[in-house]
């Protein structure tokens, strides 16, 4: 029944405890001695879900994942004799849940538009039937991790029904091929001891716990997400950690929504924790649109949601970053690669300095709580390319956006979660500013994989990656210093040789690192398109070195047709084809060479410069 | 509320302490948090507060008209059992001036037909949302040429003290009107704090341009009490919900001015003794802030929308201040007045690099404003950020020693402020004439420099193409 909470067991009557203070969404209650830590209990007539967060002589501490107003003392508290969990099974894949795994589009159709406490269901759709078919038979020997059966999650997603971790065993019973729900028995595992697992289609787990794996691997791969600065420049590897912090209206959102959109994992992971509820609503309605283009179907078909936002409980928003992160490692577990998106991680840690300060916990940086630092150490570290329970490959990759109070990197969550990640995307408000998108700071950022992926970009892409990279970052890097002067002089009173970097920078800066999210063409550069462009932008500037040794005057090279081609690029081709970017490359030859040889004619007196003739 | 059934009154007399704005109410039985209070006092009005916290020894209750008189022997406090609740219904709320907890101000009845609201509302359950995307004219090019304003959007003002905020909200209000007709348009105005001349001269303006009977009025001006503004933009909302989720209207709320609200925020938070975050302010700001903002938006299943425009004033003009800071991660988006621009008589003086609306992009384009619109505001946007460049360096090398490309660069920057951003206080223009007036101010420029245009565009828009580009783009390729 779809209608009845996810814990149904009988509530305990004999030992109750009852509420002693109230405030906002943390309240106390006695005996402590019912509770243990960080067991899930319901509150009241209503049901609100708590979690138990200390335990302190005769009280113990609740935070509510509801709204508590009208919640005093004496109302009871149950506790129900398990940590916070999600459940793991099929029909996660396209749906949307806040930050407790409550399925928001059952709870819009049951009671309507808004939110309101204590109406719960079932996070998974007991009803459906799904076709399974089991891959092992009576009588072998199984542990966690290993894949019982199969069935078709979505038109992109096999799911892979998994024995729970903690099982190991003899397969007593399996079901045949057929239609099954969640709640039917599909087998039977009999331990060492003796005693017998029943296993469903579905099974629970704690979310602040890590799901265990086999052996965690060294990330090479990278995780291609289409965006060019971040590909080519600052490239996130298949079980990596990446940051994106910048002030609002920098273009975190948009640059997340970017990497839901177009990254090649085989599951994404949406966390939207206290951000905007329109967002959210954004999200939601384009992704059933958009089309994957490895796959062809829609995005919606490979994603999983969860929104709790800013106007939602805030507790569930500290648990919402958990949530996903165990559905994360679950997908994982099944060999997938797992790309998980968290907007905003600044958010999570201001919930969690609002429930520190109405604990009345000595504050550390800012009012942050002390552990602020390992909390976000040990979120990150579920990240990771790893072999599984079941001796496939799978990983998971965090993207955390931070909003930093002000645009200021110095505040704790941006320092500590710059400690913890190996990519950092800073995002830059002056760009943003001048509609600079992605406006990633190429000074600011790094990425600690470019030298891990680079065997990757050899093998499958081109020889001569890493070099054409580094060469633009030069570029890039000596152009800011000669920005300076720039600023104070004028482009002007550069000499020709420094114009052309100048030059070369700006063109890698409009023409490569500047990239539409709402241009058909332009909001996804694979990585062919993306060595060609760049390669040809680095040849046109190569030879303008030639122009300026031959003493022609810059402006001219850069009135050239082909220029006005080389801006046309990213926005005309998708690159699968190199041929048209060799045309360009044979143009930038040509014009070159015949500006080259008019000046050298006019050299001797045939021409003149000025008018070519 | 233990086993108290709702609405059941309980009755304290005696306080333990009262601190600033708070009481403590010894030994209260069977009360719940966040309930609705009354304050009885001998010989005078009834008070309001509600409950902060509650535990088994004491009630923490804040009160709303201040505890200025109040005595600790024979003040009564009564716990009414139901959250701060108002009434609202259409024919009682329009038209109408209230004070800042919803009661009448203009000698009318107080409401009582229609239906009881809690005024914190429910969150919205974001499924239930439909993604904001119909755009509405302003009439003023720098919002809806460069930052558009969309139905169901919250676009604050971030504004400094002097500056033209209340002009340009109340400029916004007459001539947004003009899209919907009379009577599926609203306007909730609520004051926080604010002085009686510019709640007057709000007033005025709505009366001058006919909309008076669409409007409600919450107040809470300077001189009331100013805890009392933590309940007004709520009331407020609550009856801005109503109009619009259940009568269908399209309700704009104007809510001013969103930093005596915070500053109201930490007053009680100080009081508490909590332990402060930014500048003193609650870690919780930020949380409080998008239980008030997050209450915009549309429906899919309802016909109304609630935009809102709070205002706020940046302390110092200072925008990384926590007020502005959080409000612009809630909101989407931002107007940011400009000192500077003002100083230049330029009115209204929105300075558009800072700004931005972010539900722009959805809102614009080929059948809702024109095909051209995203990347003309892209291209404005990116030249005049390289004009105040090429400003900067004039300031220092001097006009005469600059480029000849900067050169139109700052007569362009000379141009777009005085003639797109500035317009007259009753200036109406049309989206085509704002775009229109955009690409004359981009053709100043060589159209190398246009990058952010698509050629073909150019063409149609702005003037014809000369020498090497019309060689190069033959039709196909425009295509």
């Amino acid at each position: 029944m779809n209608d009845l909470p996810p814990i149904t067991q009988p509530l305990p009557t004999k030992h109750q405890a009852v509420i002693s203070m109230v405030s906002g969404p943390v309240l106390k209650a006695r005996p402590a001695s019912l509770f243990s830590m960080n067991e899930l209990v319901e509150v009241g007539e209503e049901r609100l879900v708590g979690e138990v967060i200390s335990l302190d002589g005769e009280l113990a501490t609740i935070q509510v994942y509801e709204n508590t107003s009208g919640i005093g003392p004496g109302t009871p508290v149950h506790g129900l004799g398990l940590p916070l969990y999600v459940e793991l099974g099929p029909g996660l894949i396209g749906t949307i849940f806040d930050g407790i795994q409550r399925p928001l589009q059952y709870l819009h159709q049951q009671w309507g538009d808004f939110i309101h406490r204590g109406r719960i269901g079932a996070p998974l759709d007991r009803e459906r039937l799904w076709g399974f078919s089991p891959l092992l038979s009576t009588g072998e020997q199984v542990a966690g991790g290993d894949i019982l059966g199969e069935l078709t999650e979505s038109e992109i997603v096999t799911h892979r029904v998994l024995v729970p971790p903690e099982v190991k065993g003899t397969l007593e019973r399996i079901v045949p091929p057929g239609n099954y729900t969640l709640d039917d028995l599909i087998a039977r595992v009999r331990t060492s001891a003796g005693n017998s697992h029943d296993l469903k289609l579905f099974h629970r787990w704690p979310v602040r716990k890590i799901r265990p794996c086999r052996k965690r691997l060294i990330p090479a791969e990278p995780l291609i997400t289409g965006q060019r600065v971040i590909d080519t420049f600052f490239p996130l590897a298949k079980g990596g950690t990446a940051a994106i912090p910048g002030g609002f209206g920098t273009g975190k959102t948009i640059t997340q929504h970017q990497l839901t959109k177009w990254t090649d994992a085989d599951i994404i992971v949406y966390i939207g924790c206290g951000e905007r509820g329109n967002e959210m609503t954004g999200v939601l309605t384009d992704l059933p649109q958009l089309i994957d283009p490895r796959s062809g179907h829609p995005l919606i078909e490979r994603t999983i949601l969860i929104a709790n936002t800013s106007d939602m409980p805030v507790a569930a928003r500290e648990a919402s970053i958990y949530t996903g992160i165990t559905i994360a490692e679950y997908y994982r577990d099944m060999g997938y690669d797992v790309a998980l998106m968290a907007d905003s991680t600044s958010r999570w840690a201001e919930a969690l300095r609002e429930i520190s300060g109405r604990l009345e916990e000595m504050p550390a940086e800012e009012g942050f709580p002390a552990y602020l630092a390992s909390r976000l150490a040990a979120f990150y570290e579920r990240a990771g390319q790893v072999i599984t329970l079941g001796n496939s490959k799978g990983s998971v990759t965090l993207i955390g956006a931070v909003s930093p109070p002000g645009g200021d990197f110095s505040e704790p969550v941006t320092m500590h979660t710059k400690r913890f990640v190996q990519c950092f995307w800073a995002l830059d408000k002056e760009m943003a500013s001048a509609r600079y998108f992605p406006a990633i700071n190429y000074l600011q950022s790094y990425s600690g994989y470019s030298r891990q992926v680079e065997p990757w970009w050899r093998k499958k892409v081109g020889a001569g990656w890493l070099e054409l990279r580094d060469n633009a970052m030069n570029i890039l890097q000596e152009d800011a210093k000669l920005q300076n002067i720039v600023k104070l002089l004028g482009e002007e009173a550069l000499p020709d040789d420094q114009k052309r970097i100048i030059e070369g920078a700006r063109l890698l800066k409009n023409d490569f690192l500047q990239q539409s999210a709402f241009d058909a063409i332009d909001t996804y550069a694979g990585p062919q398109k993306q060595f060609l462009l760049l390669e040809i932008i680095l040849h046109f500037f190569d030879r303008l070195a030639e122009v300026v040794s031959a003493r022609i005057p810059l402006f001219r090279a850069l009135e050239l047709p082909v220029v006005v081609e080389i801006h046309r690029l990213k926005f005309t081709l998708k690159g699968d084809d190199p041929a048209p970017f060799h045309a360009v490359r044979e143009q930038i030859d040509r014009e070159i060479d015949t500006l080259l040889q008019r000046q050298q004619k006019s050299s001797f007196g045939i021409t003149d410069v000025r008018t070519g003739e | 509320m233990g086993n108290r059934s709702k609405g059941s009154v309980l009755e304290y007399i005696g306080l333990e302490r009262i601190n600033g704005p708070l009481l403590v109410v010894q030994g209260v039985k069977g009360a719940g948090f966040d309930e609705q209070v009354e304050i009885v006092v001998p010989n005078d009005q009834p008070r309001h507060g509600r409950v902060l916290s509650i535990s088994d020894e004491v009630a923490v209750i804040e009160v709303f008209e201040g505890t200025s008189g109040l005595n600790q022997a024979s003040t009564r406090v009564r716990f009414l059992g139901r959250p701060f609740e108002i009434v609202v219904s259409r024919e009682e709320v329009l038209g109408r001036v209230f004070d800042g907890l919803g009661q009448p101000l203009d000698g009318g009845p107080i409401p009582c037909r229609g239906e009881r609201r809690d005024i914190n509302g429910f969150p919205i359950n974001p499924v239930a949302r439909a993604y904001p995307e119909e755009f509405i004219q302003t009439g003023i090019s720098a919002i809806d040429g460069m930052n558009t304003l969309v139905r169901g959007q919250k676009l604050p003002i971030f504004s400094g003290s002097g500056l033209a905020h209340n002009e340009l909200a109340a400029q916004i209000v007459r001539q947004a009107r003009l899209l919907a007709d009379d009577e599926g348009f609203a306007v909730i105005f609520a004051a926080m704090g604010v002085r009686h001349d510019e709640a007057e001269g709000f007033r005025q303006s709505f009366e001058e341009s006919g909309v008076l009977k669409n409007v409600a009025m919450y107040l809470n001006l300077a001189d009331d009490p100013a805890v009392e503004r933590l309940i007004t933009p709520r009331v407020a909302l609550t009856a801005a919900e109503h109009l619009a989720f259940d009568e269908g209207m399209h309700v704009l709320v104007i809510l001013t001015d969103m930093t005596n609200y915070c500053e109201a925020l930490r007053e009680v938070a100080t009081s508490k003794g909590e332990v402060p975050s930014r500048k003193g302010y609650p870690g919780y700001l930020y949380s409080d802030l998008a239980s008030i903002y997050e209450r915009a938006g549309r429906l899919q299943d309802r016909a109304g929308s609630v935009p809102q425009i709070p205002i706020l004033t940046m302390p110092d003009d200072d925008i990384t201040h926590p007020i502005p800071d959080l409000t612009g991660y809630i909101t989407e988006g931002q107007i940011v007045l400009d000192r500077s621009l003002a100083g230049k008589s330029v009115y209204p003086p929105i300075n558009v690099l800072p700004s931005l609306s972010r539900l722009m992009s959805d809102g614009i384009g080929a059948g809702r404003t024109r095909e051209d619109h995203q990347n003309i505001a892209n291209q404005l946007y990116a030249a005049y950020s390289r004009a105040r460049e090429a400003q900067r360096l004039a300031s220092i090398v001097g006009e005469e020693d600059i480029s000849a490309t900067d050169k139109l660069y700052l007569r362009l920057a000379k141009e777009f402020e005085q003639r797109f951003l500035g317009q007259g206080r009753d200036e109406n223009r049309t989206i085509r004439e704002t775009l229109d007036l955009a690409w004359e101010l981009v053709m100043l420029l060589p159209e190398q420099e246009l990058s952010r245009l698509k050629p073909a565009d150019i063409d149609k828009y702005g003037r014809k193409p000369t020498g090497w580009g019309e060689q190069t783009f033959s039709e196909k390729e425009r295509e």
